[in-house]
Order: C-alpha cells, then structure tokens, then sequence
C-alpha cells in the first residue's frame, strides 16, 4: 500500500497531494475530532447542529476516500463520524455544569496516564518476551500476582519498596514456570498462557482468602509514593502552570518509573548488542542459534523479564492506585495491554500511545456516569465497558498492518 | 498382542499378522490418550494436594475425602435393595440405589453442574478443532442466559414444550450472534479469536450488568434488595426427573446435554461441514489448496461454538436458576471450566463427559454447602479448584512432558514385549 501512494505522490504538485484519497481521508479523520471537541468544554456548544455538519462532511470525506482506494482511513472517518455524533448528541443532553464536571482536562490526564501505567508496564514486558518469540498471553496472570504479592510484601515488610520486590519477583517466578512450559517442553503458548492465568487467579485468590479472609487487606498498607513538582505551579502563566501542576504535579512515583522505562527498554531492544540478539531469536531462532547465540537462554530471559515488568504493572495497581487487593483486580488488562502491544506495533512508544488511548477511555468511564442527570439512571454502567469495546475495534482496525515478529509463538527445537 | 494365537500367514516379513505397525501405533496412542489426561488430572490433585498440606496442614487425603462426600458420586457405592417410580408416570420398579439419600440429593446438584459444564466443554472442543481458541464461552454463557431468562418471562401460558423449545433456541442463537462477532472479525480481518473473545466477555458482564442491575430494564421492581431478574414463568420451567422440583431437582437439560455430546459427535464427523472444520483445524493452508473457505469455517466453527455455550445459559435458568442475579452476572466462571474440560476430555465426546463430570463434581464438593467449613474453607476449596483447573490446562497444554513420562514409564516393558515378541516369532519360524 505505502508503495502505492509513494507512486501516486511521485511528480505531483503539493495540489494533487492534497486532494489525495488518503490527505482527504485524514482530513475526515481531523473532523471527526473537531466534531466532538466543540461539543465539550471549553467550547461547549450546546447544539446538535455544529457536530453533525461536521460529521457529514467527515462521512462524505472518508466515503470518498474509501471509494478510491484509501479502505481503512476512509472507514474510519465514518465509523469516527458515528462515534462522534453519538457523543456529542449524549453531551449536549446533558447538564452543562455536569458537563464541566466530567472534562476537567488537567484531571482527565492525570487520570490517563493512572490508568494507563499498569498497562504500559504489560505492554513493555509482553513486547519482550514477544520480541523474543514467545506469545504471552499470560501478561494478564502476572499482573495478577504482582498485584497480590506487592501488597502482601507491603504489608509484611511495612514499606512500599519490598511490596514492589516482592511483587516483582513473584512475576518473574511465574513467568519462570511459563518460560519453562513454552520454551523446553514446548506447549502450545495460547493454552499454556491460559493455564498459567488460571494458575494465577487460583493461587492469589487461595492466599488471599487463607491470609486476609473476609476482611481483606489492611487499610494502612505502605503506599508507593506521589512525587509532588510544586515548582511546576511557578512556570509564568499562571493558568498553564495550574494545569500542569494539576496534570503532573502529584503523579505516582511508578507513573514516572513507567515513562522512563519507555526509552530505556526502547534502547534496550533497538539499540543494543543484547537487543538486537532477543530481536534475532523472535525472527528466526534458527540463524540466531546457528551464529552461536542461545536461543533457550535469551527466551528464558526475555519471558522472566516480562513478567516482571508486567507484575509491576499489578503491583501499582495494588499498592500505587487501589491501594488494596480484591480477587481477579486485573480485569483483563493483561489483554488490553496484549492489544495495545499489537497495535503500537510490538515497539515501545507505539504500544504507549495505545496504552494512553486505553487509559483515556478508562479514566472517561470512570468519569461519565456523572453526565447523567438522575442519580438512579442504570445506562451510566454501559459505560465500563468502553475500553473494551474500543479494545476490540483497535484490534478489528488494525490486524493486518501490524507484523508480528517472524517467529512469535514457534516453540523452537534445537538441533 | 498375542502373536502367537493369530494364524500366521507365511512370515515373509517381521510386521506381517494381524498387528500392523499402524495398528500398534494407533492402540498405543488410545492407550496413551487416555492414560495422558488421568496423569495429568492425577499430577494437577497431588500438587493441590500439596497446597492444601503446606497452607492449612491438613491431610490432603482426608480434605480430598471431605469434598468427594459432598459431591454425591458415593451414592454409587451404596447398593442396596430400593425402589424408584419411573419418570412422569406411577409405575414402581426395583433399583439398586436409594434415590432419596443425602448423597443422592448431592449427586443432583452435581449433575445440575455437569450439566452445562458439558455444554461449554463443547463450545471450547468446537472451536478446537477448527484451530481457534474460544475462551469467550462466559460472554456467550451470559448473553445465552440473558436472552433465556427475557425469552422466559415474555409468553407467559405458551404451552409449556414450544415455550421452552422457543426459549433455548433463541439463547443458542445468540450465543452463536455474541461468539459470531469474533468469528467474523477472525474471518475478515484476522483479528486473534483470544483478545476478542476476552473483550467480548468483559463486554457481556457489563451488557448484563446494566440489564438486571439497578433501575435496567430487566431488572424486578418488586426486588429492591438485591438486583435480580424477574422469575421466568412455568411453562418455560424445564421439568424434573429426578429429585424435588421445590429442591432443586436434576432437570431434562442434563439429556440435552447428553444430546450435545452426541450432536457435537455426528457434527464433526459425519458432516461435510465438521470435515471441513477439522481440515481447517489441521493445516488452514492445505484445507483452502483443497477448495475448503477457511474464513466460512472459521465464521461457523466460532458460531456453533457459541450456540452450545449459549445453550448452557438458557438451560442454567429454565433448569435451576429460574431467574437472573446480578452477582451471577458478575461472577460467571463457567466458559473457563470449560477450557479445562475440553482439554482434558481431548475434544472427545466421552472424555468432555468425564472431565464435565470432574469439575463438576469438584464445584459441588466444594461449594459452601457442601463442604464442611471446619475440615476445610469453602472459599479456599473454591480457589483449589482454580488452581487445580490452571494445573490441568497447562499440563495438558505441555503433551510433550506427559508423552515423555508415560514413554519413560512404558520403555522396560516395550523391551520385554519385544523380547518376548521376538522369541514367539523365532519358534513360530521353528516349527513351520
């Protein structure tokens, strides 16, 4: 496709660039977004009308588009168009005060990147082990221990460090045993995973319940700590520095280790001797082996580290967030965070960005049952289900661009 | 193999007779097939086993014992001498189980279990073997019994067989609607059957949950206390063989699940439909050479995987539950049993039974009133059976380690049997 369009821009005026069916079917895109955006605040117009001319315009930008040739940008501008209507349609019944309420923008980021760390933390530890080769659908079950096992270290140690410890090692203890299956005796790694979510479901519910029993666990559980920037309130306008303050002023402490590990593992995996021989065993073990590297001995690595950047993800689920275990708290974002890892594209700052997306659509569901203006409306619920919904049109939308490594889910048999 | 009972014909060759090399091979594997999934259910008990001794300190046989009495499967060592009335009739005839028994009430509430537990083992054994992983059996359980329950409360004064006939064939079809959508992004797009089953659980839940939850639209207004549906009517109510009906008594859907093994059974292998599935399951690429549409069986093997796990939710609610509960709702756990239970029945109609029968018995046993607090928590008990559950799928997952320990086990005797095999055939040779 891309050499496609690479002919079709080739001796062209910047006109006929811009009226190209992928130019329009972005422009369909941007409107989409415009579309909703006036309908919230600040700009808040409390019309239908605005929002669905652009949304026509949208429609009729991606049908054009689709129609020449631009299949998916096309699609998307008009399945966008109908999202969007849909949205603003709901924001303009709603109560403007509550409106105000819900879109407070610095507190959506804030709460964005809260709900998007845990995902990004199983992102980046799926994005090794898949690099590696190994198909981890486990990512969910890892999380789930790191979350148990940070809060039961926190609690049993008294201080929030030996709950990330611990927490982090049970995960890598777990995804040992997983590496263990996948890599020697060579099991199915879609089956193994599953087992291995089970395994985890039953052994942290089993301790919990046997440890903490009815009363769950203890209120004065040593938290993983904010990290307050008051400087950021000084910067010269005094309304952005309030923003910012409010955005990223009192972050958690493992929201900002998730952001550096970002480049790190992004250099770790591209930059580096190391990385580059995970990447070579992920696509084709085989030449990797036959040059001298270990393909047993990379894969083992690469699985164990995964887990236990995943665990850490559940770790500040329990002990940065939530600040308490319930049974299966992870609720499948060990699978969206598989999602999001497909849809970045196995590489780290993609698969963040669709983290952030996830996030954002959690922290709007947490946040939009407030647009409803009687407390006992039941609709407002139908909203926890949007991040996996958007979960699964991200994954419907987006399967066939994004290649997996060559060799992802191939146990591999030394010869 | 008796090798020297079978008249041999001239011995031109070591393989000749009637035990060809394929037809060993093929009674080892029998033998191995069933010998793997009990290993690998033995293996899976002793490590919760050990659980049990290292967390509580109890005997784990003793605590095994306990929850084996509350499952009602020792009824079958009670024999005696009693009598039963014949189903929907007053004949009276001798049987050598007493059909009133505790145990024997146990044993219903145990095949109440089974029972869907069956139907979701196929779901899962399905969608198997056509190579797709279905781990959405939940979502499609809970749109199963949401349809159900709605399909029961709406006709009320139907006549009773069309009401439930019509009630289970529309939560069948929209078990197959729910598991079709992964079916079809699966086909078109490619997009991986587990990241969608799992999202459309997850969707399911909340569906479900704003239906019968507080002030939704199936919710009772007459119930304030807790959020449940209101009670489907009795023509939709499935009717009761075995036990009370006010005491929850074994339903007819325990045949209709019977039914499904047979059905799943005829579907897969007699059937072009189920050769294609199979082919598909086997080598996606040598099926489409072969002119089979992989996307179609695709498509169709999520949706009749579907169907049966939405055939489970509707005879859970005309069975026993007659109405839905939102912490039902919330808690479903069933589609993932029934991972386990393909995998260690082997997608095969008999083994899903027995390992239907497993769990089944295992949820009872364990169950809060069932199992007797004192000798071991119910709700640690529940999570044993998860653990036992994540055990077996991934030992069954890892063919390789039990293939490994049962040719290891098997080895002395291959050479003895070759030994003495040999020593057959040289006096057979002998005596010509």
């Amino acid at each position: 496709m891309i050499a496609r369009t690479e002919r079709f821009y080739r001796g062209r005026t910047s006109w006929d660039r811009l009226v190209a069916p992928r130019s329009i079917g972005i422009a369909g895109i941007v409107l989409d977004i415009v579309a909703l955006w006036v309908a919230l605040p600040p700009v808040t117009v409390r019309s239908v009308l605005l929002p669905v001319l652009l949304a026509i315009c949208a429609i009729a930008a991606g049908i054009w588009a689709f129609t020449r040739g631009e299949r998916r940008l096309g699609g998307g501008a008009v399945v966008g168009a109908l999202v969007a209507v849909g949205c603003t349609v709901l924001a303009t019944h709603a109560h403007a005060a509550n409106l105000e309420g819900v879109f407070v923008w610095s507190a959506l980021i804030a709460a964005t990147l809260r709900w998007a760390t845990p995902l990004t933390f199983a992102a980046l530890g799926g994005m090794f082990s898949e690099r590696s080769g190994v198909v981890n659908i486990a990512l969910e079950g890892m999380m789930l221990m790191g979350a148990f096992f940070g809060a039961w270290g926190a609690d049993k140690t008294g201080s929030w460090f030996g709950g990330v410890a611990i927490g982090a090692a049970s995960g890598a203890a777990l995804a040992f045993v997983y590496a263990i299956f996948a890599i020697h005796l060579r099991a199915d790694q879609i089956v193994g995973g599953t087992g291995i979510n089970f395994l985890a479901l039953g052994i942290t519910g089993y301790l919990y319940n046997d440890i903490y029993g009815n009363k769950g666990t203890p209120e004065n559980l040593p938290a993983v700590p904010d990290v307050h920037l008051t400087f950021l309130s000084d910067i010269p306008p005094k309304g952005l520095g309030n923003f910012l303050f409010d955005s990223f002023g009192s972050l958690n402490l493992m929201i900002w280790i998730s952001l550096i590990l970002l480049p790190v593992s992004y250099v770790a995996l591209f930059k580096t001797a190391r990385g580059l021989r995970v990447r070579s065993v992920g696509e084709h073990p085989r030449a990797a082996d036959t040059v001298g590297i270990s393909v047993y001995a990379t894969r083992y690595s690469a699985v164990t580290l995964s887990g236990l950047l995943a665990a850490l993800g559940g770790v500040f689920l329990s002990i940065g967030y939530v600040n308490a275990f319930s049974e299966n708290m992870t609720a499948g974002r060990g699978f969206i965070a598989l999602a999001a890892l497909i849809f970045g594209g196995w590489r780290p700052f993609g698969a963040f960005a669709a983290c952030l997306l996830f996030g954002f659509s959690s922290a709007l569901a947490q946040r939009l049952p407030d647009l409803s203006a009687s407390e006992s409306a039941a609709w407002p619920v139908l909203f926890q289900a949007l991040p996996y919904v958007l979960t699964l049109i991200a994954v419907a939308g987006i399967i066939g661009r994004s290649i997996p490594p060559a060799a992802d889910g191939q146990p591999y048999e030394k010869q | 193999m008796t090798e020297g009972a079978a008249p041999p014909p001239p011995a031109s060759s070591p393989e000749a007779g009637p035990p060809t090399v394929a037809e060993r091979l093929a009674f080892y594997q029998r033998a191995g097939g069933v010998l793997a999934p009990l290993l690998t259910a033995l293996i899976a008990f002793i490590i919760g086993g050990l659980v049990i001794l290292a967390t509580t300190g109890k005997n784990p046989l003793s605590t095994y014992r306990a929850i084996f009495d509350g499952t009602g499967l020792n009824w079958f060592f009670h024999v005696g001498s009693y009598s039963i009335t014949l189903p929907f009739s007053e004949t009276k005839v001798w049987f050598p189980w007493d059909t009133g028994s505790l145990a024997a009430l146990n044993l219903q509430q145990t095949l109440i279990v089974v029972t869907p537990l069956i139907l979701t083992g196929i779901a899962v054994a399905f969608a198997f073997r056509c190579g797709l992983f279905n781990i959405g059996g939940n979502g499609q359980y809970t749109i199963g019994a949401l349809v159900g329950v709605q399909v029961g409360v709406w006709f009320a004064g139907m006549p009773r067989p069309l009401h439930i006939l019509i009630a289970i064939v529309a939560a069948t079809f929209a078990g197959a609607v729910w598991a079709g959508i992964a079916g079809i992004l699966k086909a078109t797009v490619g997009a991986h059957e587990v990241i969608t089953t799992i999202m459309l659980n997850w969707i399911a839940l909340w569906i479900g949950s704003y239906l019968v939850g507080f002030n939704g639209p199936m919710q009772d207004p007459r119930a304030i206390s807790a959020p449940v549906t209101k009670p489907i009517a009795d023509s939709a109510k499935l009717p009761v063989f075995w036990g009370n009906p006010a005491l929850q008594g074994l339903h007819i859907g325990f045949f209709i699940a019977i039914g499904a093994l047979v059905v799943y059974w005829i579907l897969l292998k007699r059937t072009t439909l189920g050769y294609e599935v199979r082919a598909v399951g086997f080598n996606p690429e040598a099926a489409r050479y072969g002119g089979i549409s992989v996307p179609k069986s695709y498509f169709l093997a999520m949706a009749i995987s579907g169907a049966f796990a939405g055939l489970a939710g509707a005879i859970d609610i005309l069975g026993w539950e007659f109405r839905l509960d939102l912490t039902v709702v919330q808690s479903v756990q069933i589609g993932f049993i029934g991972i386990a239970v393909a995998l260690l029945g082997r997608n095969n109609p008999v083994g899903i039974f027995f390992a239907a029968l497993l769990f089944g018995a295992l949820l009872t046993g364990t169950s809060t009133r069932n199992l007797d607090p004192t000798i071991f928590k119910p709700e640690l008990a529940g999570n044993l059976t998860r653990i036992i559950q994540g055990l077996v799928v991934l030992f069954v997952g890892a063919d390789l380690l039990i293939v490994y320990f049962w040719q290891s086990i098997r080895k002395p005797f291959i050479k003895l049997r070759r030994r003495l095999g040999l020593r057959a055939k040289s006096v057979a040779v002998e005596a010509e």
